[in-house]
């Protein structure tokens, strides 16, 4: 089988009008395997997003290529092969969170009656069934984060597509949200790409951490965090010496060097 | 709180046009003003009780060509967004077109309107509630299909949505606040439009052409019932447009 995502020698330059051209990615090269579960982290402006939204064929590339499962991004996008959460859950506010989670499949002429038996499936998933008739503006931040990952899901996609969904939640939620990922993520064997400026949330939910830089974006490397099989990650491991130990790990890389003082626009929690 | 602060904003108009309605009164009978100056409100509610018949028959009247104007006009306007917002040549090749139609007074076109249709029908009339109910709904709906938020852009071209799709999913309901917004601010251009055409000719009927020939009969305290008539026709068109308003926008308040 073809690697879920396979990004090389990407860059792309923006045209501001201030200051000209911008490389925003530069050198990328990047392989994600199908069922692996990938961070991208880094400072603010290191690209992470843009590399997500590439890989989404939200954006095109100025050079290089993007291949999901061995197709084109465009094609892979037509053939909705991945599912996309955003920061913020973009909710449709004048559709109830069922019909929010139906969204994609009536888009793509999915049947009534098998919209509805996905939709249940999906929101018992994400544990709100009882929120189906719910209005958007009616549920707090993390639930509503938690519909548009069951929108994400709803036509099993084999690859996921994240860019910092939980980066708007309170830590505690978001701990919480992190906890039902992993479970969704052994349950659904799906491959992720996950934007995250949080160290201990990409190492508590990746089996590999790749680190960018800024000025230009550049992954500077990728380190494998797998702490275990998703289904042993619960809360015990975020105590464990092992779990501290990637955290640093992923903290110097982000410095390059022994960690010390924090560095601007990371999250260090 | 709540409770008082609602209750005063209900009780206050009321007291204040008892009052206004006291003091018309009051001066009316005190300086002996004479009727076609200014009919007292009780003459007015006289009439209006005597000919209730005739004021509900105008009302019918030009309500429907109201109302039948603000179909046609609010389907035309809103078709005509949907087709500038999908196809960007036709919002700027009628962008002049449409400040023109804004400027033009549009019952000024009755009388044109009467010899082109026959002026024992209702269509000139009709049309021109229709003209005037065009623009702030063509203007209203345009903007909101432009307020599309980049997030839900960007999630119908990950769900590569067709065009049509995207418009049904997201950018109508979305604009769906703004296009009851044109239609309120229509509705009582319609009604004004419909019987400020009947000034100038057409049939004979209507609250327009009632309340003339009352004047024309020296009927002023009928001509006052007339208008009286109007301004429940108006204002029942608002208060339905603007429940109507309320009813679209009670989720569009946007969650993150």
């Amino acid at each position: 089988m073809s690697d879920a995502v396979r990004v090389s020698g990407v860059s792309k330059l923006f045209g501001t009008e201030r200051k000209g051209t911008v490389a925003a990615l530069d050198g990328i090269e990047l392989t994600v395997a199908p069922g692996e579960f990938v961070s991208l982290i880094g400072p603010s402006g290191c690209g992470k997003s843009t590399l997500l939204r590439l890989i989404a064929d939200l954006d095109q590339p100025t050079s290089g290529t993007v291949s999901v499962f061995g197709k084109t991004a465009r094609q892979a996008r037509i053939d909705q092969d991945y599912g996309i959460a955003f920061q913020q859950a973009g909710l449709l506010p004048w559709r109830t969170v069922g019909g929010n989670v139906e969204l994609p499949l009536e888009l793509h002429g999915v049947g009534g009656p098998a919209r509805r038996r996905r939709t249940a499936e999906l929101l018992d998933l994400v544990g709100l069934s009882d929120f189906a008739d719910r209005y958007p503006d009616q549920l707090s931040g993390g639930m509503q984060q938690r519909v548009a990952i069951a929108r994400a899901l709803a036509e099993s996609p084999e690859l996921l597509l994240m860019d910092e969904p939980f980066g708007a939640l309170d830590e505690m939620t978001r701990e919480r949200m992190q906890n039902e990922l992993v479970s969704i993520c052994a349950e659904t064997g799906a491959a992720v790409v996950f934007v995250t400026h949080s160290i201990p949330e990409a190492v508590f939910l990746s089996d590999r951490v790749a680190v960018m830089s800024p000025r230009p974006g550049r992954i500077r490397t990728i380190l494998p965090v797998r702490l275990g099989s998703a289904g042993d990650r619960d809360e015990d491991l975020r105590e464990t010496g092992e779990f501290f130990a990637a955290v640093s790990a992923v903290r110097e890389a982000l410095h390059g060097m022994p960690a010390g003082d924090g560095l601007r626009g990371l999250d260090l929690r | 709180m709540r409770r008082t602060s609602r209750t005063a904003t209900v009780i206050a108009p009321i007291v204040l046009g008892v009052v206004v309605l006291a003091l018309w009164q009051a001066c009316v009978v005190l300086f002996k003003v004479k009727p076609y100056v200014l009919p007292s409100p009780s003459s007015i509610g006289e009439q209006f009780g005597r000919a209730f018949d005739a004021v509900w028959a105008g009302i019918l009247v030009t309500g429907g060509n109201a109302l039948i104007g603000l179909v046609i006009g609010a389907v035309a306007g809103i078709l005509a967004a949907v087709i500038a917002a999908l196809v960007r040549p036709v919002d700027e090749l009628s962008r002049p077109i449409v400040a023109a139609a804004a400027v033009v007074p549009i019952v000024a076109l009755s009388p044109v309107l009467y010899t082109m249709f026959g002026s024992d029908v209702q269509t000139g009339r009709q049309l021109i509630a229709a003209l005037a109910v065009f623009v702030p709904v063509y203007l209203n709906t345009l903007r909101g299909l432009r307020q599309v938020r980049p997030v839900h852009r960007d999630l119908m071209r990950a769900y590569a949505a067709t065009p049509w799709q995207a418009t049904r999913a997201v950018t109508l309901p979305g604009a769906l606040p703004f296009l009851f917004t044109g239609l309120r601010i229509a509705s009582s251009l319609a009604v004004i439009s419909a019987l400020i055409a009947e000034y100038f000719g057409g049939p004979a009927d209507g609250l327009g052409r009632s309340i003339t020939s009352a004047a024309a009969y020296s009927n002023y305290a009928l001509a006052y019932a007339f208008v009286l008539g109007s301004i429940i026709l108006g204002l029942v068109f608002y208060c339905i447009t603007l429940a109507m308003e309320r009813l679209a926008t009670r989720h569009s308040r946007s969650p993150s």
